[in-house]
């Protein structure tokens, strides 16, 4: 139905929308083809963002997806620095935050995620910060000094690699977490201790179970951070990472049907046939696990991005991977497949001591989900295991007698 | 700066112009080389930028780490001179290596 599609426009300019074009051109279109991107850079990657760019380690030039040349060739136009603030649907255009539509043919949303605000009194004083963009990396790194105080509100991924990153520069680092636990939404608490035991190790103040109150300043500039039991943290800088809110509003606005999320089919299509998503700002169907859910990974941005430009396309349905993630503290690296809430069954292979270990999270006798640390074998097994659904006794997981090359191959048997 | 040159499974070949200190992925994904995904950006979490090296070149395009290693171990069609590319450090000792990638990184 699309197929003679002549005018395709991507509101977004990251992970998803970089994926969707290339594969868009690479798949045959040869159409007018635009990127929308509120931002002042070209498409590139976040995940280096809290890990090596944050530390100095990585150029900038080696975070864009392509080079600039790569749009002229591919005569790909980039609005950069330009918002979309409409979705007119009747007349199949987006009309533009400084004026002026453009037509489409095909839409994708890939308008992303941004970081939840810190619903505290404080939050708007100078040197409280996202990390999100290049533009929050640029505000935040001049301050990563040795010796300041940075309190991070919030122990989840962002606010434990930024942790790791910023007492790597040997800046005095709290972390206030809310839960009980660090990494409490996302993983189990054999985890959870690891990387607490960890940051502890290196140096870092970890406070669980704290409320934060408010943030204080000091002619406007942020000075401290205190909790609802009355301590104050002093505070040169302050880093919010209490998770991200998605994108939806534009859909939402043009009545295209969200629900934490834009809603989309297998094919990254919303209720509105002519309209995709595709990344953080999407809610899609889980196959691997029946259900369907917003995803906040590369690997998701990327599978949505081939999917709506083979849907647009009419070409066959890419693969659809199990989920899959990673992050970088310190000398550990993790790798997670699969998503592991409703596990029933916890099998640890290895020692946490020896920092090279895994976690298995399995419901119903069947893996659903795997937490690597150092342990590529165990993560890489898992992502086939997982999408074979095969049944496995916990006692052959935790044997690190057999590699697991051979537990997925028995398994496969 | 290396000149490095990229086989097509199937025979098509690609001459591409890589700077010094970036990654031999990086030089393939900023030229559109077909074949490598590198999903991960670099990061050594995805293994999808497996390569085949010429053996001219195997010692110069350095050590293999642990962590490499094992993710390897997972690919498909490995033979003694798989590498992901996102591990190779370009520098003037790689001028006029040729890499070939595979058919899948799947």
């Amino acid at each position: 139905m699309l197929q003679d599609a002549k005018d395709i426009v991507v509101i977004g300019a990251g992970q998803a929308a970089a994926q969707a074009v290339q594969s868009l051109r690479s798949g045959g279109y040869a159409g007018s083809l635009t990127i929308i991107g509120d931002e002042p850079a070209l498409p590139y990657q976040r995940p280096p963002l809290s890990k090596a760019y944050m530390k100095g380690e990585f150029a900038e030039e080696r975070l864009y997806f392509k080079p600039a040349s790569w749009y002229e060739e591919q005569i790909v136009e980039v609005l950069l620095g330009t918002r979309a603030v409409r979705i007119d649907r009747a007349h199949q255009q987006v009309h533009l935050g400084h004026g002026g539509q453009l037509p489409y043919d095909a839409l994708i949303l890939a308008t992303g995620s941004r970081p939840r605000p810190l619903p505290v009194p404080g939050a708007d004083l100078n040197g409280v910060h996202d990390l999100r963009t290049l533009a929050d990396v640029e505000q935040l790194r001049p301050k990563m000094v040795a010796g300041r105080r940075l309190v991070i509100i919030g122990a989840g991924y962002i606010g434990l690699e930024a942790a790791a990153v910023a007492r790597q520069m040997g800046v005095d680092v709290t972390v206030i977490e809310m839960a009980p636990r660090v990494l409490a939404r996302v993983t189990s608490p054999v985890i959870s201790e690891f990387y607490t035991a960890e940051h502890r190790r290196q140096g870092v103040t970890i406070l669980t179970g704290a409320h934060l109150a408010r943030l204080e300043g000091e002619a406007g500039e942020v000075s401290g951070a205190v909790l609802a039991d009355g301590t104050t943290i002093k505070a040169d800088m302050v880093l919010a990472g209490i998770g991200i809110l998605p994108n939806e509003e534009l859909a939402r606005e043009a009545g295209i049907a969200c629900s934490n999320g834009i809603l989309v089919d297998r094919d990254a299509r919303t209720s509105d046939p002519h309209v995709f998503a595709a990344g953080d700002c999407a809610s899609r169907p889980l196959v691997h696990y029946g259900r369907t859910g917003r995803l906040e990974s590369v690997h998701n941005a990327i599978e949505q991005g081939k999917l709506a430009a083979a849907a647009i396309l009419g070409q066959p349905r890419p693969a659809e991977d199990c989920p899959w993630f990673w992050s970088d503290q310190y000398d550990l690296k993790l790798q997670i497949a699969g998503l592991s809430q409703d596990y029933d069954t916890l099998v640890v292979r290895g020692d946490p001591e020896s920092r090279k270990f895994a976690v298995f999270y399995l419901r119903n006798e069947t893996l659903i989900a795997v937490d690597a640390v150092n342990s590529p074998p165990e993560f890489l097994a898992s992502k086939k295991l997982i999408m074979s659904g095969a049944k496995l006794a916990p006692r052959v997981l935790s044997d690190t007698s057999t590699p697991m090359k051979d537990i997925a191959a028995q398994a496969a048997a | 700066m290396a000149k490095i040159t990229f086989v097509n499974h199937d025979g098509t070949e690609r001459t591409v112009e890589a700077k010094n200190g970036m990654s031999v992925m990086e030089a393939a994904v900023n030229n559109s080389i077909p074949g490598i995904d590198a999903d991960c950006g670099g990061a050594c979490a995805c293994a999808t930028c497996h390569v085949y090296v010429e053996d001219a070149f195997l010692a110069k395009a350095g050590e293999q780490q642990e962590m490499e290693k094992s993710m390897l171990d997972f690919a498909e069609n490995v033979q003694p001179n798989s590498r992901l590319s996102c591990q190779i450090k370009v520098s003037d000792a790689l001028d006029g290596m040729r890499v070939t990638t595979p058919e899948s990184q799947h």
